[in-house]
């Protein structure tokens, strides 16, 4: 089934003619953007160029002033009630992991499987809930810990679980690696691939970690001047002579991010089998 | 949506059965599947997974499961079917227990001592808060420089001039509501005129302050508790502390002197107002005048019972603000926490206030004011 709709249509999420303003401010006018199948899409811009805004138009809880949203194929911005069925098919990290505080972990990614599939047993949701636990790198003994007990890259895990819940086809994740330590967020990176490819997903992921960027993205779109003013793989963003962009890829940190990212492929050209030989998740 | 799942067990003699799945495996259609792989009772040898359309992983965990359980083999699994068991497999935590949940009996024992700690924690707790206060009043007195007019001035206006309108309503209702039940009962003794002495005596000496306190308890003392409490979990206090401002002297004082000064001032008004609804009911109903209801208050309304009340009110506004702003400081975790700290400063508030009066009245009638 997943193969014959891949065929069908090579872009999973299409937004074209997007204005969104609040007030006198318009934040996006007239934006358009493709996400293919299957890939993972970085999304950069500087603060307040409205990452989180298209975010939020696409999943359908900001409603733009103007535009067309289609993801999967369907498109969300007509009729109220029929969108509920395009929501099964998406999973969504927020920046904080925005886990419901009073219920555990497990609870919490019980919740939208309680939501959608009425009709699976207690027992076989826990049993799914833990598996997915354990999937985003969470410890078994956190399974029945409450979000307040949970240091923040686990919450980020425990939200991801969440996000994963309902087996989405597209997963968005709106800044996973903010505040984690380098460590948890190269892990929380090393993650995100690794279940992008095992349950092949394709994932919108706003980021500002420029090794985020090198790492895992397929291809990373540029917001600026209310639009997408670029997108492509970094070299081909590179070749741009947008001032933004050279400033972004070309500052202390750019270059260092490129740097480390360039040493990391030398030493997975020579060592092919120790990335392999890594376990799953950690 | 594809060809729903299904399954055919197919006997092989001594070898075992063989399970053959069919159709799509995904979380659309697992849950009539799982009720019926539970219910199989012999022993499977192979699983076939040659007809099985599209799978996800709740599909992979529900082969993977079987499998486990039965030690069997999975056959003819596709690709990405296979990475998908293979990944759950590696998942597999189920083993872990639910956090045990005690029988109805230990657990009511276990809410009731719970909540006898917790009464008298928070009893020696708020203790401790008002010695907290005590001392950053008295170092304010050295430092009076310090004391946070501009805080203290806004509090004024929430708790003491936004109240009035409500206040005002509520008093002058209660005082109709006096007269009114007392001119029917004195009535049947033919001492309607009596009904002026009810009203006065009632409102001045208890009423009017007691009915102001259970209006800013659950006006400013909620109030109190929610912000500083929202405070805490924002970490705003935090942050006051390592600039090296007192929260107790920047927060909870100026809250506190508000409502310590804001309350007479309200009681009083609330007495006058609940007055003149009882002087509005016996001009109506007992066609006594204005001027006499006047003159009467001043005879039957001994200027004690106005002590009285003066004397109840700042202790009143002083137990509902630190009865708020000590709820409101010990909030932790998470939202949930605020609600419920914001009820307990509310109803431990007008708990305390009524067992106070009930003090005061043994007191004020011992002492003679009677």
């Amino acid at each position: 089934m997943s193969a014959a709709r891949e065929k069908e249509c090579d872009v999973a999420i299409r937004i074209s003619g997007l204005t969104n303003s609040f007030g006198e401010q318009v934040v996006h006018e007239d934006l358009s953007l493709d996400v293919r199948h299957g890939e993972i899409l970085g999304v950069v811009g500087g603060s307040g160029t409205g990452k989180s805004v298209l975010m939020r138009s696409i999943i359908g809880l900001q409603r733009p002033d103007a535009g067309r949203i289609e993801v999967l194929g369907e498109s969300i911005l007509d009729g109220e009630e029929e969108d509920v069925s395009i929501r099964s098919r998406w999973g969504v990290l927020f920046q904080g992991g925005a886990l419901f505080s009073t219920l555990t972990v497990a609870e919490n990614v019980m919740v939208p499987l309680a939501e959608f599939y009425p009709h699976i047993d207690r027992s076989l949701r826990r049993e799914i809930a833990l598996y997915k636990i354990a999937l985003s790198g969470l410890p078994e003994d956190a399974a029945d810990k409450y979000p307040s007990e949970l240091s923040g890259g686990m919450k980020k895990r425990a939200g991801l679980a969440r996000a994963l819940a309902l087996d989405p086809d597209v997963l968005f994740l709106d800044e996973p690696t903010a505040g984690l330590d380098p460590i948890g967020a190269a892990r929380f990176d090393a993650l995100t691939r690794e279940l992008q490819r095992t349950l092949g997903l394709t994932v919108f992921l706003i980021t500002h970690d420029l090794d985020t960027l090198h790492e895992i993205c397929d291809r990373v779109a540029v917001l600026a001047d209310r639009k997408v003013i670029a997108i492509g793989t970094i070299p081909e963003l590179l070749a741009t002579d947008h001032p933004w962009i050279q400033e972004y890829f070309n500052g202390p940190r750019g270059r260092a991010a490129a740097v480390s990212h360039a040493d990391e492929e030398r030493k997975k050209t020579r060592l092919p089998a120790s990335s392999k030989s890594r376990g799953f998740l950690r | 949506m594809g060809a729903p799942a299904d399954f055919a067990i197919e006997e092989r003699g001594e070898s075992g059965a063989v399970l053959r799945f069919s159709g799509n495996l995904d979380i659309t259609t697992i849950a009539q599947l799982d009720k019926r792989l539970k219910q199989i009772d012999q022993p499977v040898a192979l699983i076939d997974m040659a007809d099985a359309g599209h799978i996800d992983t709740v599909g992979a965990w529900i082969v993977y499961r079987l499998a486990r359980d039965q030690r069997c083999e999975i056959v003819n699994l596709s690709e990405s079917g296979s990475r998908l068991v293979e990944a759950v497999g590696r998942s597999d935590i189920s083993d872990i227990e639910p956090p045990h949940r005690p029988n109805v009996l230990s657990r009511t024992l276990a809410g009731i001592g719970e909540a006898t700690m917790t009464a008298l924690g928070s009893m020696l707790g708020m203790l401790g808060f008002f010695g907290a206060l005590v001392r950053s009043v008295i170092s304010l007195v050295a430092h009076p420089g310090r004391f946070r007019w501009a805080a203290t001035v806004r509090h004024f206006e929430l708790v003491g001039v936004s109240a009035l309108g409500i206040v005002g309503l509520m008093s002058f209702l209660i005082g109709i509501v006096i007269a009114q039940q007392g001119a029917v009962q004195l009535r049947q003794f033919g001492a309607e005129v009596f009904t002026v002495n009810l009203v006065g005596r009632l409102t001045i000496r208890e009423l009017g302050v007691l009915m102001t306190a259970i209006m800013v308890a659950g006006r400013s003392g909620s109030a109190f508790a929610a912000q500083i409490g929202t405070m805490k979990l924002t970490e705003e206090v935090d942050a006051m502390r390592t600039i090296g401002v007192s929260p107790v002297e920047a927060l909870v004082l100026p809250r506190v002197t508000a409502a310590v000064l804001m309350m007479p001032l309200l009681g009083f008004y609330s007495m006058i107002v609940a007055m003149i609804g009882g002087a509005f009911l016996c001009w109506i109903v007992l066609e006594i005048p204005p001027a006499t209801f006047v003159v009467r208050i001043q005879e039957v309304v001994p200027i004690t019972d106005f002590y009285v009340g003066m004397i109840k009110a700042p202790v009143f506004g002083l137990i509902i603000a630190l009865a708020g702003c000590y709820q409101g400081m010990q909030v932790r975790g998470n939202a949930e926490e605020v609600g419920s700290r914001t009820t307990a400063a509310v109803v431990q508030a007008i708990f305390m206030v009524i067992v106070l009066d009930a003090f005061f009245a043994v007191f004020f009638t011992e002492v003679g004011w009677g």
